[in-house]
C-alpha cells in the first residue's frame, strides 16, 4: 500500500512550506503524488524519480566529451583542485541543507578558499543593509496573525513564492486578523503591473531604479515635511495615501526583494527601507523581511555567521582570518577581476545566473559542479558530482526566509550509489587530510552523540 | 628623506595582498630586509622580491620613508594600509583599499585607483591623479564610523558610495559622480566639481556637501533655503544652499535642529 508522509518540507522558495503530503509508492521507489504544494515544488519531487538522472560522477576528457567515474576518483579530483588552487571559489548552497554548509567549511578552511553563497548575487545587499542599519523583523507566523497592512516592494510573490500569500501575508485568517485579506490592506510598489500589484489595494509604479528617492519621500512626508508633486514618477497625492495607510495600521509588514537588492543603490535602497521601519515604529509596530528565493538560503547565513562571523563572501585565505567585504570577495568580482583560480559549484547554477563575462573567467580555470541534476553548471563543468536531493531523497535543517529552522524530512531513498552533499564534502575533506598528511579536525560536542543515540533508537 | 624604490619585474596571476608596501612596514629596515617582507597571493606567500626590484634602505622611522612604486600596480591591493606617517608615489595605478585605515602621511597616484580608496580613513593625505572605482573615503560594511579625518583628492571622476558614513575629514571629487555622495554623513565635506546623477545625502545627519555641477535627480528630502556667496577649495563660487535629509532623525544643539547642508553651483 503506498505511503503517505505528512508535514514534508518543500525545497523550492524561501517560504520553505511544511505542510506537503507525498504519497509514495510501496517499494518507496517513486512518487504518486505530491499534496499541497505549488506547481513547481510539486515538479521538483515528481522530478526526481524521473528517467535520465546522472547517478555517476562525469569527468571531461581531452575530447570535450564526459565520462563517468567512481565517487572515490571524484573526490581525489576535487581535493587536488582544492590543494593546488591559489584562491579557489566556492559558491552556491541555495537548494542544500544546513549540514552539507557546516560540512563544506571544513573543506573550505582547509583550502584556504573563498566561501561564497547565492546571496552574492540575491539578497547579499540586504545582508550589508543590516550590517549598517540593524533588522527589526519578524516571523512568518507573526505577519499572518498580526499584520493589517502589508507592503510588497520590488518583490513580486505571486510568482517567485506562490504560496506566500496564500499561507503568510495576504488571504490567511491569524488571530488578530479573523477577516483574512480583508482586513488587510495591500500596498505594492513595483515599476510593472504584476500579479502581485493587481491584488493589491495601492500600487504604486515607481521609476524603475528610483526606489531610494521615493522612500526619501515617504521618511519626509512621515515626519511632517512637505515632498514634491511627483517623486519618482508617483504623484505626491498617492504617496500620501500609502503614508496615511501606514500610520493607521496595527502591524505593519514590509516584503522587499531583488528590486531593492539589484537596482543601482543596492544595499541603500534596503537601508532606507529599514530606516523607514525604524520610522514606523515610533508611530505603530513595523517589521521588515527580505524575500529570500530558495528553500535554504538563509541556511548559509546562519551557519558561516555562526561558523566565521560573516554570513557569505568569505575569504579564508589568510588561514585563521576570515575576511568579508563584497566587492572585493564576493564571487562576481572576483571572476571579473580574475582573482580566483578555481571553481566550485555547489547546489545552484551558476552557469545560468552569473554574466557570461564572469562565466567565461571562471572556466579558464578547474571547474567542478556539484549537483543532483543536468544544468548549464553541470554541462560546462570538468567534473560533474550528481548528489542526493535534499527534500526529497535527503533530511536535514534548512532555515526559511524568516530564519526559522526548520527539520526537513526524506521521502525516497536515492539512486543507488548516490551520496548525500555532507558525506561528499566530508569525503572531499578526509582526502584533503590525506594529501597533505594533515590530521583531520572534528569538531566534537558531546550533545551530537546523545542526539545521534536518540535517533537510532 | 631615504627613498625605496620598488620596481614592478612580475605581475602576480591573481591579485596581490601587499600589505608590506607601507612606510611603517618598510621603516628600518634594508634592501634585502625590504626583499624578504610577506605579500600573499590567495593562500600562497611570497617575497616582495618576487614582484618589485628593490632599491634603497628605508629610513629609521615611518616618517623618514619615502616609497616611490615605480610602474604599474593595478593589481596590488592594500598599498598604503594602515599609515601613519611618510610618503608612498605610485607612478601608475593601484587597486582596492589604497591608503585603507590610513592614520597619517601622504600618497600620491599618478594613474587611477581601484575601489575602497582611502577606506576608514583617519587622517593624512591621498592624492590621486585619476580615476576612482566606488567607495571613495567610505566606512568598512557595519561600521557607523566612516572617514574621520584626513584629505582625499580624486582629479577624475569616482564611481558610487563617496563618503559613506563620513564623520570627519574632506573628499573632494574634481570629475563627476555616479550615486550616493555621504550617505549616512555624520559630519566631514564632501565637494564633487563634476555633476552626480542622484542621491546626495540620503540619510544624512550632519556635514557639508558640495556640488559644483549638477545633480541631475534631487532627493525629495532636501529643502532650499537661500543663495550664497562661499568659497570651495579656493575659487569662489554662488551656490544654492539646501538643508536635510529632512527623512532623516536630527540632534539638537542650543534649541536649534543639526540638519546637513548641501550646496549646489546656483543657475
Amino acid at each position: 500500500m503506498p505511503v503517505t508522509h505528512t508535514q514534508v518540507g518543500c525545497p523550492y522558495c524561501g517560504a520553505s512550506c511544511d505542510d506537503l503530503e507525498v504519497v509514495v509508492s510501496d517499494d518507496g521507489k517513486e512518487i504518486l503524488e505530491v499534496r499541497n504544494a505549488c506547481a513547481i515544488g510539486n515538479e521538483i519531487f515528481h522530478h526526481a524519480t524521473k528517467p535520465g538522472r546522472v547517478t555517476r560522477p562525469r569527468l571531461r576528457q581531452e575530447d570535450g566529451t564526459h565520462k563517468e567515474i567512481s565517487y572515490d576518483e571524484a573526490v581525489d579530483y576535487a581535493a587536488k583542485v582544492m590543494i593546488e588552487a591559489k584562491k579557489p571559489l566556492i559558491y552556491g548552497f541555495g537548494s542544500t541543507n544546513c549540514e552539507a554548509m557546516a560540512a563544506i567549511g571544513r573543506v573550505a578552511e582547509k583550502g584556504g578558499a573563498v566561501l561564497d553563497n547565492c546571496a552574492s548575487i540575491c539578497h547579499g545587499p540586504s545582508f550589508l543593509a543590516i550590517f549598517d542599519n540593524g533588522y527589526p523583523s519578524c516571523t512568518l507566523g507573526e505577519v499572518k496573525n498580526r499584520a493589517d497592512v502589508v507592503l510588497f516592494w520590488g518583490c513580486n510573490p505571486m510568482h517567485a513564492h506562490p504560496r506566500h500569500a496564500s499561507r503568510y501575508s495576504v488571504f490567511p485568517r491569524g488571530f488578530f486578523t479573523r477577516r483574512g485579506h480583508k482586513n488587510r490592506f495591500v500596498i505594492c510598489i513595483d515599476p510593472r503591473e504584476t500579479d502581485t500589484a493587481k491584488i493589491s489595494n495601492l500600487h504604486l509604479m515607481v521609476n524603475q531604479g528610483h526606489d531610494y528617492d521615493l522612500f526619501n519621500a515617504f521618511r519626509t512626508a512621515l515626519r511632517g515635511h512637505e515632498i514634491p508633486e511627483e517623486v519618482a514618477g508617483v504623484p505626491r497625492e498617492q504617496i500620501l495615501e500609502g503614508v496615511d495607510a501606514m500610520k493607521k495600521a496595527r502591524f505593519i509588514s514590509i516584503f522587499y526583494g531583488m528590486g531593492l537588492c539589484h537596482t543601482d543603490g543596492r544595499n541603500h535602497n534596503v537601508d532606507i527601507a529599514i530606516s523607514l521601519t525604524r520610522d514606523l515604529n515610533a508611530i505603530t509596530k513595523a517589521t521588515i523581511m527580505a524575500m529570500r528565493g530558495h528553500y535554504n538560503i538563509a541556511g548559509p547565513g546562519q551557519v558561516w555567521s555562526w561558523s566565521y562571523g560573516f554570513p557569505y563572501c568569505i575569504d579564508l585565505s589568510k588561514g585563521s582570518v576570515a575576511h568579508m567585504n563584497p566587492g572585493d570577495t564576493s564571487s562576481i568580482d572576483l571572476a571579473m577581476r580574475n582573482d580566483c583560480d578555481a571553481f566550485f559549484n555547489i547546489g545552484t547554477d551558476a552557469g545560468a545566473h552569473f554574466p557570461i563575462e564572469a562565466v567565461k573567467k571562471l572556466r579558464k580555470h578547474p571547474w567542478i559542479t556539484i549537483d543532483p541534476n543536468i544544468c548549464m553548471a553541470s554541462e560546462i563543468a570538468d567534473l560533474h558530482i550528481p548528489v542526493a536531493v535534499v527534500g526529497v531523497e535527503e533530511g536535514g535543517v534548512v532555515y526559511r526566509m524568516d530564519n526559522v529552522p526548520i527539520q526537513f524530512k526524506k521521502v525516497i531513498e536515492p539512486p543507488e550509489g548516490v551520496i548525500s552533499d555532507e558525506e561528499l564534502f566530508n569525503r572531499i575533506y578526509m582526502r584533503m587530510c590525506e594529501l597533505t598528511e594533515t590530521e583531520p579536525v572534528w569538531i566534537h560536542h558531546p550533545a551530537l552523540d546523545v542526539a545521534k543515540a536518540v535517533t537510532e533508537e | 628623506m631615504p627613498i625605496v624604490k620598488l620596481t614592478p619585474i612580475a605581475q602576480p596571476e591573481l591579485c596581490l595582498d601587499c600589505y608590506a608596501i607601507s612606510p611603517d612596514a618598510l621603516a628600518g629596515l634594508t634592501e634585502s630586509g625590504i626583499a624578504d617582507l610577506e605579500v600573499w597571493e590567495g593562500k600562497v606567500r611570497w617575497r616582495l622580491g618576487d614582484f618589485f626590484e628593490v632599491s634603497g634602505d628605508a629610513g629609521r622611522t615611518p616618517d623618514e620613508t619615502h616609497v616611490v612604486v615605480d610602474g604599474d600596480a593595478s593589481r596590488m591591493k592594500y598599498i598604503g594600509y594602515k599609515m601613519t606617517g611618510g610618503m608612498i608615489t605610485v607612478n601608475g595605478s593601484a587597486d582596492m583599499y589604497l591608503g585603507g585605515w590610513m592614520k597619517g602621511g601622504k600618497i600620491h597616484v599618478t594613474g587611477d585607483v581601484d575601489s575602497f580608496c582611502g577606506i576608514q580613513m583617519e587622517g593624512g593625505e591621498i592624492m590621486v591623479d585619476g580615476r576612482a572605482q566606488n567607495h571613495v573615503g567610505c566606512a568598512y560594511r557595519g561600521d557607523w564610523r566612516g572617514m574621520r579625518g584626513g584629505t582625499l583628492r580624486i582629479r577624475g571622476d569616482a564611481g558610487n558610495d563617496i563618503g559613506t558614513f563620513i564623520n570627519g575629514g574632506t573628499i573632494i571629487v574634481e570629475g563627476n559622480a555616479f550615486i550616493h555622495v555621504s550617505t549616512h554623513g555624520e559630519g566631514g565635506t564632501v565637494i564633487i566639481k563634476g555633476d552626480v546623477q542622484g542621491r546626495v545625502g540620503g540619510q544624512m545627519v550632519k556635514g557639508d556637501i558640495f556640488v559644483l555641477g549638477a545633480i541631475q535627480h534631487m532627493l525629495p528630502g532636501f529643502k532650499k533655503v537661500d543663495t550664497i556667496e562661499k568659497e570651495v577649495d579656493g575659487q569662489p563660487y554662488r551656490l544654492d544652499h539646501y538643508v536635510g535629509d529632512l527623512g532623516e532623525r536630527h540632534p539638537s544643539s542650543r534649541g536649534q535642529q543639526v540638519l546637513g547642508n548641501l550646496y549646489v553651483r546656483a543657475a
